[in-house]
Order: C-alpha cells, then structure tokens, then sequence
C-alpha cells in the first residue's frame, strides 16, 4: 500500500517528463530537416538558463541576507546587557560593511573616484576581502567563476553564522511596524539601485563633458562650469545635430496637444457608439483594439512600409484620389463653377512625398500614433461609461433634458475620475514616447520630427554627447515636473489615492 | 398638433416618419449611420493590419505593387519558410527561433521579478499604516514622471562599466524595476477591494501574516496579478529603444532588434519582414484580444475606488 500511493504521488511528475521529453523530441524530428538554417540550438537555451539561474539565485540570497538583518533589528532583543553589546557591535559591523559594499559599487560604476588613500582603503575592505578568498580558491586550481560561486557561498555561510549567533543570544520582541518595512524592502532596494542610483548619476554627468571623446566617464572632468556650458549649449546651441531646443520644444508641445486632443475626443465618440445595446457589439469591439493589440514596434514598422512614396498605402489611395478627381474635372470642364473647384482639387490633391517633406513627415508620423493610441483611450472611456448608472438618464429624459445636455452635465462630470488620470497619463506619455517617431522617420529629414525625448536619445547614443545629454534630460525631468505639480495643485492632489 | 391626427398619413409619410423619427429607441436611421460609422472605424482599425499578412503572402517578384487586394495573386508562403528556415540555396541561416528565445528568457524573467516585488510590497501599502507610507507612494508615482529614455544614459553607462553590454542580463537588470511603481499601484488598488474582514478572521484563527498572504490575498487577487503579469509581459515584449542601446549584437538580439534589421538591409525585405512579424503578432494579439476584458478592469482599478 505504501508503496503504492508514493507511485501515485510521483505520477504527475512523471507525466510532465515523459510530456516534455516527447515534446522535445518531436519537435526535434519535426525540426530536423531545416535544422540547417535554425541557428537556435539547446546549447544556447542551456547557456542562456544556466545564466539567468545564477542571477537569480544570486539575487534572492542576496535579498534573503537583508531581510534576515533587518527581520533581527525590529523583531529580536538582546536576552541581557552584555549580548546587547555583542548583537548591536555585530550589526553595526554587518550594517557598516555594506555602506562599505555600496561605496564600492558606486566606485566601480564611476559615480565617483576616491583615489590610492587611507579612505579608500577602508571603502574596499569588504570587496578586497571577497577578492582575497576568490583569488586564493583560483590560486588551489578552481575556474575563476567557479571561485566566484564558491567564495559567494562562503560568505553566505559566514553571515548566516553570524545571523544565527545573534539569533541564540536575542529572544522575539513584538513589532507593530517591522513587517511593512520588512514587505516594501526588495521593492525598495530595487528602486534605489535602478532609479534612483541613475537618477544621481544623471545629476552628476550633468555637470561634466562626459563624451566619446573622453572615454564616456573613465576621463570626463566634472565643475559647474561644464554644467552651465552643457545649459547654455543646450538652449542656444544644436540639441542633436541640427536642431534647436526651442523648435524641437514647440514641435513636443504641438505632438502631445494634438494626439492627446485626437486620442481623447476619438476615444470618446467610439465609446459613445459602442456604449448602446446594439448588435455586433463585441464584434467591433474587437475589430476596434487591433491597433492597440498589434505590438507597437511591427505596427510603426509596418506603417512606415505605408509610407513610402510609390508603394505605401497612403499615395496608392492618393494618387488613385487624384486620378478621380482628374477625370471628373476633364468630365465638368465646362460646368461653370464645379469645373474650377475640381480642376483645383485635382492639381493640389495627389501623392505626398511622406519622407522628404518635413511637414508630411511630421503628419506622418502623427496619424501613426493617433491610430495607434485611440483604442486604449475609447477602452478606458468605455468602462468609465459602463460604471455611470442609467438612472441619471432616466432622470435627465423625464426632466426634457437634450441629448447634448445629458452629455455636459451627466456624462462628463462623471467620466471625470476615469478622464483625468487617463489625459495626465497621456500627456506624459506622449511627451516621452518617440518609439513611433525613431521607428518611422527616425526624427528626419534634418531632425525636423524630433521630439525633445528622441533628439536626447540621439545626442547620447548617435553624437555620444553624454555629458549635454544628461543634462539635457533634467531639463525634460523639470519640464514634466513642472506640470505635473500644476496639474496636482490644479486637482486637488493625490491624497484620495494614497488614503 | 391636432391637424397631423385628423389627417390620415401617406404610406410615404408613414415610412419616412419610421425611418427616421424615434419611437422607441433608436430609428432605423440612425441605427444604420451608427453602424456605418462603426464599419468605417474598424476598417480603418484593421486594414493595415492586413496589409501587413497580405505583404508577407506576395511572392517576390511582385513585393513592390500598388495593388490594393487582401489576398495578393500567387499567394506563396515562400517568405515564412525564409523567415523560419533560413534559405539553404543562398546559404541564409533563419535567426528567428533564437530572437524568440532571447525576447522571451529576457522578458519572462523580468516580469516574474517585478510581479514579486510588487505583489509583495503593493500588500504592505495596502494593509499597514506606517511612517512614510504616502510618501512612498507618491514618490513611485513620480518615477513615472521621469522619461523613459532619461535614466538610459547612466544605465547604459553603469552596465557598461559592470561588463554588462551585450548580455541578457544587462537587459534583464534594465527592464526589471521599471514596471514595478506602476504595478505596486494597480495591486494596491485592487488588495484594497479585498475585505479586511478576511484576514482578520484568518489571524484570529491563529493564522500567520505569511499565511494569510499565500493563502488569502494572492487566491483572491489572481485576476489582478494575471493581469499585472501581462503588462508587464506586453510592455517588455515588444520594447526596441532600451534594447537598441544594450544590446548591440545579432546573437543577442530580441525580436524587435531582428525583424528591425530585415528593414536595414540594403532592399528593405519587405515580404520577410512582414511574415516575421505575423509570426509574432498572431499569438501576442490573440493573447490580447482574449484577455482584454480583463486588461480593462485592470486599467480601472485603481482610479474607479474612490
């Protein structure tokens, strides 16, 4: 009977890898004969796997040392004086040592550079001492990352004796905020080291001439006056190549006003179509958030195949336009006024050259994005309409109410918890998304599409202009920072959300 | 109006009136502008769309035409076989397998750290009242404020100095914490419609907060981690600008960066690159088109609640 029930118990499993094995197998038979051309093979999915386990595991024991320490600062206490001392002295030891880590990791990423001193000595304590045990497990023959991986675990195993030392000499203590503080930690931690940490780098590459020229950081000075050049070069000088801040600055404002203006006002008449009992409702419901559902990048470099000059969509569908209008022009030609109107119509309605033209370009790549951004906000629209009662219609009818005026005193002020956040969340996207403009136009002819975000992108990473670029970006920060508060003031702040 | 009762109505008049003056509910008239409207608008929604597949069927002698068919003449699935394949007899190998491999690995992992980071401490905002608790959250809000392409530079600067360029990891660290401000708001939202009253009960019980956690909120919140998953799934998925600057070799490269160099080469490969992109567009639209119910109660939850 034991027996049994533990090969019971081990049958799923064996089902998933008698599965997997057969999947794999199959696929590789199915594979095998234009196995030639794949260049996707199990060792790199292994490589690749192996990889991304060590980071892992890497990370979580990381995490796991963390939480251990700071679970041992707000939910253990010392049993007697004399323990106290010894836990307190070890923790500020362990606490002390990763301010120390930190350092050296600033260090290492350049934040900054401490020199050959006695400071600098005690910042590398803790990463010589790794080193040392790295070098001497190298040194009695082990591969270097091997004795990377083993020298890692000896520490854990080192800190996790020191973590149970302190746990013998301490006894629970009851915590009413060490748990949050204990949930948001990870969160937290990744924060500091992916947003904020870059966000202090980008402070400090502001004020230098960081460039190609100067090794990116590795020989970049740093001074205030690099700053003041890097502003005044920013607002007087080229931004990217060509451009210039305020151009590119007005041509932002008018790309967020107007595909913010077609996205909302599109997005509201399609729900207020959809939002009636009708038939094939969920039909164009679902033909209507194609855009959104393609992913964005084929769908901007499909559209960008639609605008070429000759075969695109769009001149294909202009210059049939334009044939039309020239027939029928030949056909009123003596039709007083018609005549003229069309003959007009004709000889300015044709194909447009969507690449060359700065002004086409820029059209072109705002229907790109029009197209794209309505369905998300006609969605958003949508529930926020199917959230406001019938009642108030019903109310509105009986009272003579016009359809226009159930729409300004019913729908809007009820759509405003939906809208407002979906228009601010929109503005600011769409003052930093240039996906669709890099994709399309790539800011061209002359720069003459570029956003301020896709003419900062180009200065870092097409003119390697780092320090300007830096910057370059605080500036767009404050712009965005800027608003944001006016808007906040504007509305009440945020304090409904965070209660 | 007395005189319209007096008189008996034409036929035409009858019909004209039933057409177009509402009786009950909408007229037929209008029914029908609404639904041409609507035609319309979903024309204009799909037809790129489907001139993408339609691009991928030509064969390709007739890539470049300015035929405006669906289905183009000789339709051939020539392109996809290249696409998958390669071409054997002009010694092209196919690196789309390893494109998907490289977008997926990389994404996969990113998304599943930042929903662990988020579910997790999108709880504590939730459930505790604690000192700095609103100013962390405005605080994650405000990381949404900072452009994207802001914070590339010294990440870019920083993996490159940590040896990092060019690898999955390097790519792995960049994408991993941007979703999580976002994500810890919309679960905290939605862990706020969950009753208190639950876990209390649990605790009462002799529950642990751990416990409550696995076996409470996250059963309880499984539409709402579904759906934080698959944005942030979705927004890695198809990410190119990040990806262009960290990774900068083909054997490396995520989908977006391959099918970008069938537009860089010298002709641009239309017809491939439009067959690679309905390859990869098919199941993330049929992914989306199927959870968007879900997607838009997602998008909701946190700004419906008060």
């Amino acid at each position: 009977m034991e027996d049994k029930s533990k090969l019971r118990r081990l049958l799923p499993y064996l089902y998933w890898i008698v599965g997997l094995l057969s999947g794999y197998f199959l696929l590789n038979a199915l594979i095998s004969p234009f196995a030639w051309g794949i260049t996707l093979n199990l060792g790199i999915v292994l490589k690749r796997l192996g990889e991304i386990g060590g980071f892992l595991f890497a990370i979580l024991t990381g995490l796991a040392l963390v939480e251990i320490y700071f679970y041992q600062i707000f939910f253990r206490q010392p049993s007697n004086p004399r323990s106290r001392t010894t836990i307190r002295g070890l923790q500020y030891l362990l606490g002390g040592m990763t301010v120390l880590a930190i350092l050296s990791f600033f260090e290492k990423t350049d934040l900054f550079r401490l020199g050959d001193n006695v400071m600098a000595g005690i910042v590398h304590l803790p990463l010589n001492a790794f080193g040392g045990v790295r070098s001497a497990l190298t040194g009695i023959g082990l591969a270097k990352g091997a004795a990377g991986a083993v020298s890692g675990i000896v520490f854990t195993l080192v800190l996790v004796g020191i973590f149970y030392a302190v746990h013998k000499m301490s006894v629970p203590r009851v915590s009413k905020l060490g748990l949050p503080y204990l949930l948001i930690l990870p969160a937290f931690v990744g924060v500091l080291f992916l947003i904020i940490y870059p966000f202090m780098f980008e402070i400090k590459l502001a004020f230098s001439n960081a460039s190609l020229g100067t090794q990116a950081t590795k020989n970049a000075e740093y001074g205030l006056i690099y700053g003041w050049q890097n502003l005044v070069t920013l607002f007087t000088g080229t931004v990217a190549k060509d451009a210039k801040f305020f151009d590119v600055f007005f041509r932002t404002v008018l790309w967020t006003v107007i595909n913010v203006t077609f996205h909302v006002g599109g997005g509201m008449g399609l729900a207020l179509l959809l939002h009636r009992p009708m038939k094939l409702q969920g039909f164009y419901r679902t033909l209507l958030v194609f855009p959104w559902a393609i992913p964005t990048t084929i769908a901007a470099m499909a559209l960008r195949n639609e605008f070429d000059s000759r075969y695109g969509l769009f001149n294909i569908l202009l210059t049939d336009l334009n044939s039309w209008l020239v027939s029928v022009s030949q056909g009123t030609v003596n039709v007083p006024l018609l005549g003229d109107a069309f003959n007009w119509l004709a000889s300015n309605i044709g194909p447009v050259s969507w690449k060359q033209d700065p002004f086409w370009a820029f059209v072109s790549i705002l229907i790109s994005n029009i197209w794209l951004g309505i369905p998300f906000m006609s969605v958003i629209i949508l529930g926020g309409l199917q959230s406001i009662s019938q009642e108030y219609y019903e109310a509105a009818e009986i009272d003579g109410a016009s359809k226009f005026q159930m729409f300004r005193n019913i729908t809007l002020p009820l759509l405003r918890p939906v809208l407002t956040p979906a228009i601010i969340l929109g503005v600011v996207w769409t003052f930093n998304k240039f996906d669709v403009i890099y994709l399309i136009t790539q800011g061209g002819p002359q720069e003459k599409t570029d956003i301020l975000v896709s003419s900062m992108y180009k200065a870092a990473f097409q003119f390697y202009r780092y320090g300007f670029t830096a910057m370059f970006a605080l500036v767009i920060f404050v712009i965005l920072l800027i608003f944001t508060l006016i808007y906040l003031r504007a509305s009440g702040g945020l304090k409904s959300a965070t209660e | 109006m007395n005189s319209t009762t007096s008189k008996p109505l034409s036929p035409v008049t009858k019909a004209l009136r039933w057409f177009f003056v509402r009786s009950r509910g909408d007229s037929p008239f209008k029914t029908i502008l609404i639904h041409a409207t609507l035609i319309v608008a979903s024309i204009i929604a799909v037809y790129p769309v489907l001139r993408v597949v339609t691009i991928s069927l030509r064969p390709n002698d007739t890539l470049l035409t300015t035929s405006l068919r669906i289905i183009p003449e000789n339709a051939t699935l020539d392109n996809y076989k290249e696409v998958l394949f390669g071409a054997p007899e002009k010694n092209r190998k196919s690196d789309f397998f390893l494109w998907i491999w490289n977008s997926f690995s990389i994404v996969s992992v990113t998304s599943i750290i930042s929903m662990i980071l988020a579910a997790v401490s999108a709880y504590a905002f939730s459930r505790f009242k604690f000192p700095g608790r609103a100013v962390g959250l405005v605080f994650l809000l405000t990381t949404q404020m900072i452009p994207a392409g802001m914070l590339l530079l010294p990440l870019f600067i920083m993996l490159a100095q940590l040896q990092m360029i060019n690898t999955a990891l390097g790519l792995i660290i960049a994408y991993s914490v941007s979703t999580v401000p976002l994500t810890i708001w919309t679960l905290k939202g939605y862990y706020d419609t969950i009753p208190v009253d639950l876990e209390e009960a649990a605790l009462i019980d002799g529950a642990n907060r751990f416990t409550v956690f696995t076996r409470i909120i996250l059963p309880l919140s499984t539409p709402a981690l579904a759906i934080a998953f698959l944005f942030s799934f979705m927004g890695g998925w198809s990410e190119y600008l990040v990806a262009r600057v960290v990774l900068q070799k083909n054997d490396i490269y995520t989908w977006p960066l391959g099918i970008f160099t069938y537009a860089q080469q010298f002709t641009v490969a239309w017809g491939q690159f439009s067959a690679a992109s309905v390859l990869i567009a098919i199941p993330v639209m049929i992914l989306f088109l199927y959870s968007s119910k879900w997607l838009i109660s997602g998008l909701t939850l946190g700004s419906v609640k008060g």
